[in-house]
C-alpha cells in the first residue's frame, strides 16, 4: 500500500490534499468535519488586520458554468476574505491544531501592504501553534481595490518585500500564494523566491464574468440590479493552473521551489497529474464545496491504487516526474509522425469526428453510406480533434508511424532522428545542423 | 367491486372509477422542465443523424434537441413543426422503439437511447402551450384543393396547402376530425382530448374549412371534386375490416378491435364500458395490442392474443409487447382461430396450433380451447369505398414518392395509399409531401 504521508516544508500531513483558503476553512467547525473526513490539512480562510473585520455582500456570492447534466465545471465567487473578528479565528485555529497535530494548519493572511501591519499580526499566529502561513497575494475582487490581494500580488516587488518581512516577525513556513492574472507566471515565483519564500502555491481565482443575466442586463452573480467580477476556479480552470505550476518547475530561476498546487483538483488524477509536474501537495476548494468533504476518500483511494500500479511508494517518488518533459514548442521532434485509427468495435456512429475533420480541419475521415468512419492515412495530420470530441474514451487513438515506415501523407519514409524547428528548413532563423 | 372482474360476460364497471382513471393515465407522462434538461444533455448531435434518417417525417432531431438544452423548447418546437404539423401526436404514438430511438447511437452504446419521443412532446407541448399558432399563410393563389379524409395524412396536406395560400376543403365522412388519432391507437397514449386539441390548433392557420358527413358515396364523387377543385388529395384510410372466416365469428361477443378502439376513444366515461371477463385478441399488431391492453385496463380478468405467427413476426414492437406483458395480457404465438363456440353468445374460441412452412401458414391439427365471452378481431384493415378508375397496388391505391395516383390531379396519402407503413408519422409525411408536389403543380 502506498503511504500517501506527505512532508511539504517539514509540514507533515496523512496526505497531500489540503483544503484551500476559502469558504470551507473558514471556521472552526468546518475544519473539524474536514478533518474528521479525512482531509490532510488545511489553509484557514484568509485572516485581516484586527479591528472591524470586513464585510461581504448579502446577494448571491457564487456564479456557476455547467457542463453536461448540469455537472459544475467552474464556479466564480465574489466573497471577501473572513468576515469574522481575528481573535475568534486565532482562538479556534488554536483549538483545532491542538486536537489535530497530525494534521496541517496553514493560516492565510492578507493585511495592508505595511511593514507594522505585519508585524502586528504575525506573533499572534505564531502563538497559534498553525503550521506555517500562506500570504494572500492573488485575492482578485474587493481586497485588491484596497491595495491587497491581486494589488500586491501582480507587483513582483511588493511581492518580495512582504515576503521578506513575513520571513523577519514569522518562525515557520511562509507560502506565497499566487494570483494568474498576471502575463507570466515565472515573475512574482521569482520575487517571492527572492524574497525567502519557503514555496509558493497557486493559482489563486481568475478574474471572470461567469455569466450575464440576459433579462437584467447584469453580470452573475447579481446584487440587486449591478455585478461585478469575481474569481474563477473549479474544473475549468486546471489547465491554466497546471501550466503555471509546471512554468515555475521548469524555470531555472525557481526549480525545486516546492509548490503547493490549487487550481480544479476534483480527482485523484487531477493531484496526481500537479504533483508530477512538481507540486508537493494539493489544494482542493471546489470539489469540495460542490460535493462535500467525502470527496476526499476518493482522492486517496484512487491515488493509492495508482501509485501501488506504477509502484511508487511514496509521493516523492513521482513529483515532478514529468517536468522535464515539459518543453517549448520549438523543440518538439518534427520527426514524429502518427495517425488516428478508428476502433470500429467501440465506435458507435455518431460521426462527431467526421464534423470536425471535413467541416473544421484536414478532411482526414471517410464516412461510409452505412455509417463506418475510417481514417484516411494520406490527409491526416494527427491533430487529435477528432479523439478530443469522440463520446467513447479510447475509440480513438494516435498511433505512431514507426521510423522507416512510409507516412502516406506526405509520401516520405519517417526519419530515425530527432529534428526540430530550431533547425528546420523553412525556419528563417534557423541555425544549421551540424 | 374488488371480485367484479370476475363477473361472467361483458359487463361494465369492472373496476373502480378511480382505479379505472388511474389505468388510463398518460402511458409517457410530460417531462417536466428538469428532466429535459437531464434527458436533453445525452444527445451527443451526430453528424447527419441516424434518428433524422429514420424519422419518416425527416424532423431534425438533434436540432431540436440543442434547442431545448439551450432554454428554447419553442424554437425546438418550431423545428419539430416544419418537418411535422402533428409532431404532438407523433411525440406521443410514434414506436420510436423501432423509428428515431431504435438507431440513437446511446442505444448502440449503452442500450439506452436518449428519449426522442418525450423530448419532442416537452417541446411541442411547451409551445402550443403559449396559445397562438407558429405560422402564417402565404398571400392567397387562388387555387382550391379538396382532401377527402381528415386524418393525419390529410390534416398535414391541409395545413402546408393551407400556409402556402392555397384555400383547402376538407371533406370528413365522420363528425369529428383527426382520423386515427380520434378514432384510433390507445387512449393512454393521448390523454386530455390531445387529438382534438391538435386539430383546433392546426386549424388556426387559417384557409381550411372542413365538411364533417361528407364522404365519398356518401354525397361526393371524385368527378365532382375534380371538376370543382383545382386539385384533389385522397386520404381515405382503412375503412374495412378483414374477416376470420371462422365459423360463429358473428356471434354476440365478437367485434372488430378498431370498433371497440373507437367506442372507448370516444366514451367520455370509461367505467361505463363494458368489457369481458375472458377476452381473446386475434392478431399481431399494434390495434390486437391497443385493444388487449385496454381491456385489461377496463377489468377483464383474463385476455390473451393469439397471433399465428411466432413472436418476431408479429408487428406490434417487442416495446409494445412487453407493455402488454407487463399489463397482465398473455400473449400467445402460432394459434390461429378456428371456431368460436357458444350457445347464442361466444363462451370459447378453439385455436389450432400452426408452423410456418416456407413462409405460410399451416394448421398443425392440435387444437386448444380458451374461454372467450369476448373476441376482438384485429387482422388487418382495407381499402373501402376508394373511388373507381384509380390504380391499385397490394390492394391500396398505387401513388409514387409525390403521392400521384394514377389519375391526373388527384394525390392520394395515409394508410389508403400505397408505400409506407401504416403510421401516422407516415401519413403525416405522406401528406406533406403531396402538398408539396400539389403546390409546384399548380404554381407550376
Amino acid at each position: 500500500m502506498a503511504d500517501l504521508t506527505t512532508e511539504f516544508l517539514g509540514i507533515k500531513s496523512p496526505n497531500p490534499f489540503w483544503l484551500a483558503s476559502a469558504p470551507p476553512t473558514d471556521k472552526e467547525y468546518n475544519v473539524r468535519r474536514a478533518f474528521e473526513a479525512g482531509w490532510g490539512g488545511v489553509v484557514w480562510k484568509t485572516l485581516g488586520s484586527e479591528g472591524p473585520p470586513v464585510v461581504n455582500v448579502n446577494g448571491p456570492r457564487y456564479g456557476a458554468i455547467f457542463g453536461a447534466d448540469r455537472r459544475l465545471l467552474g464556479l466564480n465567487n465574489i466573497e471577501l476574505i473572513t468576515d469574522r473578528p481575528l481573535e475568534v479565528n486565532l482562538e479556534e485555529i488554536t483549538r483545532v491544531k491542538k486536537d489535530y497535530p497530525d494534521r496541517a494548519i496553514i493560516v492565510s493572511l492578507m493585511v495592508p501592504c505595511e511593514e507594522q501591519a505585519w508585524k502586528d499580526i504575525l506573533p499572534k499566529v505564531e502563538a497559534t501553534g498553525a503550521d506555517g502561513i500562506e500570504l494572500n497575494f492573488g485575492c482578485p475582487h474587493g481586497m485588491a481595490e484596497r491595495g491587497m490581494g491581486s494589488a500586491v500580488g501582480q507587483v513582483p516587488e511588493y511581492i518580495q518585500m512582504v515576503t521578506e518581512w513575513c520571513k523577519k516577525y514569522y518562525s515557520k513556513p511562509v507560502i506565497v500564494k499566487l494570483t494568474p492574472n498576471i502575463t507570466d507566471i515565472r515573475q512574482p515565483a521569482r520575487a517571492a523566491k527572492n524574497g525567502g519564500a519557503d514555496a509558493v502555491s497557486l493559482i489563486n481565482t481568475i478574474n471572470s464574468i461567469v455569466s450575464v443575466d440576459l433579462d437584467i442586463m447584469a453580470p452573475n452573480p447579481t446584487i440587486g440590479d449591478k455585478g461585478t467580477h469575481g474569481g474563477y476556479c473549479g474544473p475549468a480552470v486546471k489547465p491554466i493552473a497546471m501550466n503555471m505550476v509546471a512554468e515555475i518547475a521548469r524555470d531555472p530561476q525557481t526549480h525545486g521551489l516546492p509548490i503547493s498546487a490549487i487550481g480544479g483538483v476534483t480527482n485523484w488524477r487531477d493531484a496526481a497529474e500537479f504533483i508530477s509536474l512538481g507540486a508537493g501537495n494539493v489544494q482542493v476548494c471546489t470539489a469540495a464545496m460542490t460535493y462535500g468533504f467525502k470527496v476526499v476518500e476518493e482522492m486517496i483511494s484512487g491515488l493509492s491504487q495508482w501509485m501501488d500500479e506504477k509502484g511508487h511508494a511514496s509521493i516523492a517518488d513521482f513529483m515532478g516526474q514529468a517536468v522535464p518533459n515539459v518543453t517549448d514548442w520549438q523543440y518538439l521532434n518534427l520527426n514524429y509522425v502518427a495517425k488516428a485509427v478508428i476502433n470500429q468495435e467501440d465506435c458507435i456512429s455518431c460521426g462527431r469526428c467526421f464534423a470536425a475533420c471535413e467541416d473544421t480541419s484536414h478532411q482526414a475521415i471517410a464516412m461510409s453510406e452505412d455509417r463506418v468512419f475510417t481514417v484516411k492515412d494520406d490527409e491526416c495530420v494527427a491533430c487529435n480533434l477528432c479523439v478530443s470530441v469522440c463520446p467513447v474514451e479510447n475509440c480513438i487513438t494516435m498511433e505512431q508511424v514507426a521510423p522507416g515506415q512510409l507516412d502516406e501523407r506526405t509520401g516520405e519514409v519517417v526519419s530515425e532522428g530527432y529534428a526540430n524547428w530550431t533547425t528546420h528548413p523553412n525556419n528563417p532563423s534557423a541555425t544549421a545542423a551540424e | 367491486m374488488a371480485s367484479s372482474h370476475q363477473a361472467s360476460g361483458i359487463q361494465a364497471g369492472r373496476l373502480s372509477s378511480q382505479d379505472i382513471v388511474d389505468n388510463f393515465g398518460d402511458l409517457h407522462p410530460a417531462y417536466d422542465a428538469h428532466e429535459a434538461s437531464v434527458a436533453a444533455d445525452r444527445c451527443y448531435f451526430c453528424y447527419d443523424a441516424p434518428c433524422m434518417t429514420a424519422c419518416p417525417t425527416s424532423i431534425d432531431i438533434p436540432q431540436f434537441i440543442r434547442e431545448i438544452q439551450t432554454g428554447t423548447p419553442e424554437a425546438a418546437a418550431r423545428t419539430i413543426f416544419d418537418q411535422n404539423i402533428l409532431g404532438g401526436m407523433c411525440a406521443r404514438v410514434c414506436p420510436t422503439e423501432t423509428l428515431c430511438e431504435e438507431v440513437c447511437v446511446r442505444e448502440t452504446a449503452e442500450g439506452k437511447p436518449v428519449e426522442i419521443g418525450r423530448l419532442q412532446r416537452y417541446a411541442t407541448d411547451a409551445l402550443m402551450a403559449k396559445g397562438g399558432h407558429p405560422f402564417t399563410r402565404a398571400a392567397s393563389t387562388g387555387k382550391r384543393v379538396a382532401i377527402v379524409g381528415a386524418g393525419p395524412a390529410g390534416l398535414s396536406a391541409a395545413h402546408r396547402l393551407a400556409m402556402l395560400g392555397h384555400d383547402v376543403v376538407v371533406h370528413e365522412v365522420k363528425g369529428k376530425s383527426g382520423g386515427l388519432n380520434e378514432f384510433g391507437i390507445a387512449a393512454y397514449k393521448s390523454t386530455n382530448d390531445f387529438a382534438a386539441r391538435e386539430v383546433s390548433w392546426l386549424m388556426q392557420i387559417g384557409g381550411i374549412n372542413v365538411k364533417h358527413g361528407d364522404g365519398l358515396g356518401a354525397g361526393l364523387t371524385l368527378d365532382a371534386l375534380k371538376a370543382d377543385f383545382d386539385a384533389v388529395f385522397l386520404s381515405i384510410g382503412l375503412a374495412g375490416v378483414n374477416a376470420l372466416r371462422a365459423p360463429g365469428e358473428n356471434k354476440d361477443g365478437s367485434r372488430d378491435a378498431v370498433e371497440f378502439i373507437a367506442e372507448l376513444r370516444q366514451a367520455t366515461d370509461l367505467s361505463t364500458l363494458a368489457v369481458g371477463r375472458n377476452v381473446v385478441v386475434i392478431g399481431g399488431g399494434m390495434t390486437a395490442v391497443d385493444a388487449a391492453v385496454q381491456s385489461k385496463l377496463l377489468g377483464a380478468e383474463n385476455v390473451t392474443i393469439a397471433y399465428r405467427r411466432g413472436q418476431d413476426a408479429m408487428g406490434a414492437s417487442r416495446f409494445e409487447q412487453d407493455l402488454a406483458t407487463s399489463k397482465g395480457v398473455k400473449l400467445m404465438f402460432n394459434v390461429m382461430p378456428v371456431a368460436l363456440h357458444g350457445e347464442g353468445a361466444a363462451s370459447e374460441i378453439e385455436l389450432e396450433y400452426t408452423s410456418i412452412v416456407d413462409g405460410k401458414v399451416s394448421g398443425t391439427g392440435e387444437t386448444l380451447r380458451l374461454a372467450a365471452d369476448q373476441l376482438f378481431k384485429a387482422i388487418g384493415q382495407t381499402l373501402e369505398g376508394q373511388p373507381e378508375g384509380l390504380v391499385l397496388e397490394a390492394r391500396k391505391i398505387k401513388v409514387n414518392d409525390t403521392g400521384r395516383t394514377s389519375v391526373a390531379a388527384v394525390w392520394a396519402g395515409g394508410d389508403c395509399a400505397s408505400g409506407g407503413e401504416d403510421l401516422t408519422v407516415t401519413a403525416v409525411a405522406e401528406g406533406r409531401d403531396a402538398a408539396m408536389d400539389i403546390h409546384s403543380s399548380l404554381m407550376g
